[in-house]
């Protein structure tokens, strides 16, 4: 069966202004795709949302802010399977904490929740300098 | 962010003028709900009939106002949710939290 096979690889500042930038390219991903049986639209929501959500939770937990730093993002799609990967510079955080729902009216802590609603295996771990977070789904 | 902000009786009607509420603007969502708040108002509705995309800084800058609200013995109540905006308040539960309305008359006309 013919599948797609895409690779994005992009560095952007660790600004928040790029996160539309970011959000855009995984939508437009999901709305090119040429082997896709499933609901489109909702694709496009899901990878605007999980590149958003990664990349802020980089920006402003993992990197602090810091203009100067930048994010670097992986979009992979190779034999059905979508990966993205979103590299910090930072020290890192316990991912289980957020995993499990924001208590209703919690202001913070629903990012992490929400990518693994969406996503079907994530993972985060060191890697160079920083950490990355490599989340995985599969394309039915 | 562009914001709309507008007197209608005792009620105050935002609405949000861009496409995105995410962790680049909601801050300004909220601190411009907190300002309302500290002038008097009580009362909020909030447009979304713009906003095609909402991330948890979004939902999160709404719970903040929602809060805010309620202690000073008002309300936050939204309306205009695109279907996909409107999922995220349902996979985050937090339909079961806000009012929802489909657009402002009928938001505005739920104060009186």
């Amino acid at each position: 069966m013919a599948t797609d096979r895409i690779e994005v690889d992009i560095r952007v500042p660790n600004q928040t202004r790029y996160l539309c930038l970011i959000g855009h390219i995984g939508e437009n991903i999901a709305l090119a795709l040429k082997h896709y049986g499933g609901d489109r639209e909702k694709l496009a929501y899901e990878l605007n949302l999980v590149l958003t959500e990664a990349m802020a939770n980089a920006i402003q937990h993992a990197n602090e802010g810091d203009p100067a730093k930048e994010v670097h993002i992986e979009i992979v799609i190779a034999d059905g399977c979508l990966t993205i990967r979103v590299y910090d510079s930072g020290q890192g955080f316990d991912i289980r904490q957020f995993v499990t729902p924001a208590n209703p009216l919690d202001e913070h802590g629903r990012g992490i929740y929400l990518i693994h609603t969406i996503m079907d295996q994530v993972a985060y771990r060191p890697s160079g300098c920083g950490h990355v977070l490599e989340m995985t789904k599969f394309l039915h | 962010m562009n914001l709309l902000i507008e007197q209608k009786g005792a009620v105050v009607l935002l609405t949000v003028q861009e496409e995105r509420l995410d962790a680049h603007n909601s801050g300004d969502l909220k601190a411009q709900m907190l300002k309302l708040f500290e002038e008097g108002s009580n009362d909020l509705v909030i447009d979304l009939q713009t906003v095609r995309f909402i991330d948890s800084s979004g939902l999160g800058a709404l719970v903040s106002g929602f809060k805010n609200a309620s202690s000073r013995n008002g309300s936050l109540k939204l309306a205009g949710l695109q279907l996909q905006v409107k999922s995220m308040f349902e996979l985050t539960r937090l339909h079961r939290v806000f009012e929802i309305f489909t657009d402002t008359d009928e938001a505005l006309g739920s104060f009186s």
